[in-house]
């Protein structure tokens, strides 16, 4: 009786030192890197603001309430819109998604995936062209649906087969970003 | 003793051609060489620091606890290359995606630490790790390498086929991999036979 108490004892022990031992480990490793994974990200985000817009010719930073907001502009400053990650919960993690809006915020003008860890050959397609292509030029006034069968109304995009989960969730973490881009803009129009 | 432990992994108990271990990231990555050469050495530092820690605390962990611990180290030890890679190689980081944390999976690691380095001192439990991680990365090197010429005719990105050749894309997608494996599996039976 007594042993096995000690066992028992020894076996949380072990367990917890484990889990402490590594767990400082990795957040010291972690902070070391974290600058340096935020500077890839921010090189990924300009290089997908100008993948979607093609005539963005510089791009402006703009910090509101805590978040970025990314202002378009072509020659000469003119604004031809806004660019903003919106992340989310996916099937397996989290989704971030960049998308950018014309200067009126009514329509889209595509979207790119910063990060996702979809699964291997089928979340994973939300990364190929043929999907992300569907969203160009949908309305922001209403939510964009994600459907099963080929759209049929306006503002619809198909999932990708077997992968529900994963498209909705793009839909979802896009949608949710316009509302709070188009809060954001009007905050800093004030 | 020594030099048959590392000799193990490399040949006669090769992790990918003789268990037939660790085919999720040995048939996924293996497009390019470079994804092959990125994950082998990916494994190779895992699997090197999961031994040495796990022989050093083999009698220390309990035994019903043995394989949370193990766990947990082999995870510590994925998580670290998944950050480095994110921090200083972001392209390569992409390109094997969710296969980098999967490698806490792979069950080669788990399987030498569980049936290896619990078990014998830490010089051989090294050696072992040397072996079957090396035995691992020029499985996966050659695998990429056949598909890689044939699927793209390039190698490392630089063009060794004429134009005129026509690639075999098949041989870039899923089936592909089988196919070579396969064939690289009966190569090796082969040539033991010869034996």
């Amino acid at each position: 009786m007594k042993d096995s108490l000690r066992y028992n004892l020894r076996v949380i022990f072990v367990l917890t030192f484990a889990s402490l031992i590594c767990g400082f480990v990795l957040s010291f490793v972690f902070n070391s890197a974290k600058a340096k994974i935020k500077e890839n990200e921010k090189k990924d985000i300009y290089r997908a603001i100008y993948q979607i817009v093609d005539n963005c010719k510089n791009v402006k930073e703009k910090r509101i309430n805590e978040e970025t907001v990314y202002y378009l502009f072509k020659e000469k400053d003119e604004l031809i819109g806004y660019a903003y990650l919106s992340q989310g919960q996916g099937y397996q993690g989290k989704i971030k998604i960049l998308f950018a809006v014309d200067k009126s915020i009514e329509r889209l003008l595509g979207i790119e995936i910063i990060e996702s860890v979809e699964t291997p050959g089928l979340g994973s397609r939300i990364n190929e062209e043929d999907f992300k292509n569907q969203f160009k030029n949908l309305k922001t006034n209403v939510p964009v649906e994600c459907v099963k069968f080929s759209p049929q109304k306006e503002n619809q995009v198909q999932a990708i087969t077997s992968a529900t989960i994963s498209s909705r969730a793009v839909v979802s973490i896009l949608n949710k970003g316009i509302q709070s881009l188009k809060s954001l803009v009007k905050e800093d129009g004030k | 003793m020594g030099s048959r432990s590392f000799k193990e992994g490399l040949w006669t108990n090769h992790p990918i051609f003789r268990q037939l271990l660790g085919m999720c990231p040995t048939l996924a990555v293996t497009t390019t060489v470079l994804n092959g050469i990125s994950m082998g050495l990916a494994v190779i530092f895992v699997l090197f620091f999961s031994s040495l820690v796990v022989s050093l605390l083999r009698k220390v962990v309990p035994y019903q606890v043995r394989i949370a611990v193990y766990t947990i180290i082999i995870a510590t030890f994925v998580t670290i290359v998944d950050i480095f890679l994110k921090a200083n190689f972001p392209q390569v980081s992409k390109a094997l995606g969710p296969y980098v944390p999967l490698i806490i999976v792979n069950c080669i690691i788990l399987g030498r630490c569980e049936a290896f380095a619990s078990k014998n001192k830490l010089s051989l439990a090294l050696l072992d790790a040397l072996g079957m991680g090396v035995g691992f990365f020029w499985g996966l090197v050659t695998l990429a390498s056949v598909r890689e010429i044939l699927g793209q005719g390039t190698i490392l990105g630089y063009r060794i086929l004429p134009p005129s050749f026509n690639p075999l894309v098949v041989m870039i997608l899923p089936p592909g991999a089988f196919l070579v494996l396969g064939s690289l599996v009966a190569i090796m039976n082969r040539l033991e036979r010869i034996k």
